[in-house]
């Protein structure tokens, strides 16, 4: 009876041990993953963006399409923005939701990232307030996007995502960028949407430092 | 179960513990690598995508 009991016991120690070395991979080794795969298509992206540009140019999924910063977050935050949401591809960092504009576009730029896990690009996004810019790196321009708006709705609102948010049907006419994350932090109740739209655009040589 | 595996594991203490601290890291190491990696997609609570699936916007400009 006694060795069942200490036996339980052990077990329960054990599992829980187990438990918080899990909870270490998802708070930190997730974030380590993204780190490794942000440098590799960082540097690819950057050395595409010196070399000469080819005329039918497309992202391909899970490779890097421009470079997100936000002043708000530091001078130091900035991600490679992936094309593609699948979850593989949000492991790498933020994700474009393939369809959707493309920086400085007309309609609706839509970039997904997760909020605590693999290096949470979106951990803060709950700090952003109307007028924050979110700066949009592409391969000639740097786009300047303005917060305006910030909504909390359920996981199936696609309509965040239409060219004109919550207006699936209307024809866009302005340049817009929205930020999905999951929300509140830790769960995947809700999703906090970020609105924004494209206050100017400057040549990205002229731009702040966007190495890396 | 941890006194068994103290019981069976061979030498002194020195290489007993040695030899328990080499199991430790061997299963921390199976685990962080192969296990958590499989395991981390099926327990993900951190959606941040609206519906998992990304619509097809009417062709933006």
């Amino acid at each position: 009876m006694r060795t069942v009991i200490r036996g339980l016991g052990e077990l329960c120690i054990t599992g829980g041990l187990v438990l918080l070395l899990f909870v270490t991979y998802e708070l930190w080794g997730t974030g380590r993953y993204t780190q490794q795969q942000q440098d590799a298509l960082g540097q690819e992206m950057i050395k595409e963006w010196k070399a000469p540009k080819v005329t039918t140019e497309k992202v391909k999924l899970g490779k890097g399409l421009a470079m997100i910063r936000i002043p708000r977050f530091g001078p130091k935050y900035r991600f490679v923005v992936i094309e593609g949401v699948e979850l593989a591809d949000l492991r790498k960092g933020p994700g474009h939701y393939p369809g959707s504009a493309l920086p400085g576009q007309v309609g609706n730029f839509v970039v997904s990232g997760h909020r605590t896990t693999y290096s949470a690009p979106f951990n803060r996004a709950g700090e952003l307030r109307r007028g924050d810019k979110i700066l949009i790196d592409t391969r000639e321009k740097q786009y300047v996007y303005q917060v305006t708006d910030r909504r909390v709705v359920r996981p199936s609102t696609v309509e965040v995502t239409a060219p004109v948010p919550f207006k699936p049907r209307a024809r866009p006419t302005e340049r817009l960028i929205t930020l999905t994350t999951c929300h509140p932090k830790y769960s995947a109740a809700q999703r906090l949407i970020i609105f924004g739209e494209l206050t100017g655009e400057l040549p990205r040589a002229a731009a702040p430092a966007s190495g890396k | 179960m941890y006194a068994w595996l103290w019981r069976v594991l061979p030498g002194g203490w020195p290489l007993k513990a040695v030899l328990a601290l080499v199991l430790a890291a061997a299963l921390a190491a199976v685990l962080w690598y192969l296990v958590f990696p499989w395991l981390e997609p099926k327990v993900q609570f951190d959606h941040g995508v609206v519906n998992g699936t990304p619509s097809a916007p009417s062709s933006p400009g």
